[in-house]
């Protein structure tokens, strides 16, 4: 069931200055999936959007964390998980503790980052959103067409 | 990966021309360059925007604060030189109702598509 994957972690600071370093990692991860021009710029967005949220976040906290941000590049889609608690994660676990992300349920998120957890969800093909020590937010977007076929696999929800 | 703002004023419009990438980081010095103005009494703005590589939701906000602060001092504020990815984003947060924009002209004709 698993597929095989390549994984990417990168460790910034929790500092806005660096979003834009995560942002073009995962541009260039992106393409080497071979995702198109406006799939890659949308994720620039996308993830630019989390680990925004994760650097205002540790910000507000005053805290001096890192946001940790883990790149799973597979044949068909690549995922991604931002997290602003420094911990290391490990990737299998917390992909498995993440739940959906519900519009009614994260109403404080929303507030903080409402536009930015918007276009999350419009840019990419899944999120979802995890609270427990920190926020973590996992994101999915799909190669061309994939998500097509994937959507009516998950239609039960 | 820096921001740029030049200002120019040319019939009473202030003409603001923003070039380089807005996100986190940019986004609070554009907003201070920009809050320079915006208590100003009717105040008529242009910024445009078509030498900006790279723009989210810190940008976004940016834009949404100052129209509203011009708009209740009786200005205006137009956005120009929208490039598709830019529009892009106005047009999926609906802001393209709110806001005065244009989209960028004499691009290969891609923009007339979507008309």
């Amino acid at each position: 069931m698993m597929q095989p994957y390549d994984y990417v972690e990168l460790r910034v600071p929790a500092k806005p200055q660096y979003v834009g370093v995560a942002r073009l990692t995962i541009s260039g991860l992106a393409s080497r999936v071979g995702f198109t021009y406006d799939d890659i710029e949308d994720m620039k967005i996308a993830s630019s959007e989390a680990i925004t949220n994760a650097v205002q976040h540790a910000y507000k906290d005053g805290e001096e964390g890192e946001v940790v941000v883990g790149c799973a590049l597979y044949e068909d889609r690549i995922e991604i998980m931002v997290a602003d608690h420094g911990q290391s994660f490990n990737f299998e676990e917390t992909k498995k503790s993440v739940g959906p992300y519900h519009d009614h349920e994260e109403g404080m998120f929303l507030r903080e980052g409402g536009l930015g957890l918007y276009l999350i969800e419009t840019l990419m093909d899944e999120i979802k959103i995890h609270h427990d020590e920190g926020v973590t937010v996992f994101m999915t977007k799909y190669l061309g067409g994939e998500q097509v076929e994937k959507d009516v696999e998950t239609v039960s929800s | 990966m820096n921001l740029q703002v030049d200002l120019r004023e040319e019939n009473s419009v202030q003409h603001f021309k923003v070039v380089g990438e807005i996100d986190a980081f940019t986004a609070p010095a554009l907003r201070e360059r920009l809050s320079d103005f915006a208590s100003q009494q009717e105040l008529q703005a242009e910024i445009d925007l078509s030498d900006v590589e790279y723009m989210d939701s810190t940008g976004l906000g940016v834009f949404v604060g100052f129209f509203k602060q011009v708009k209740e001092n009786g200005g205006h504020v137009k956005i120009t030189g929208l490039s598709n990815r830019l529009k892009r984003l106005f047009d999926i947060t609906g802001l393209n109702e709110v806001m005065d924009i244009e989209t960028q002209k004499d691009e290969g004709g891609l923009d007339d598509a979507t008309v």
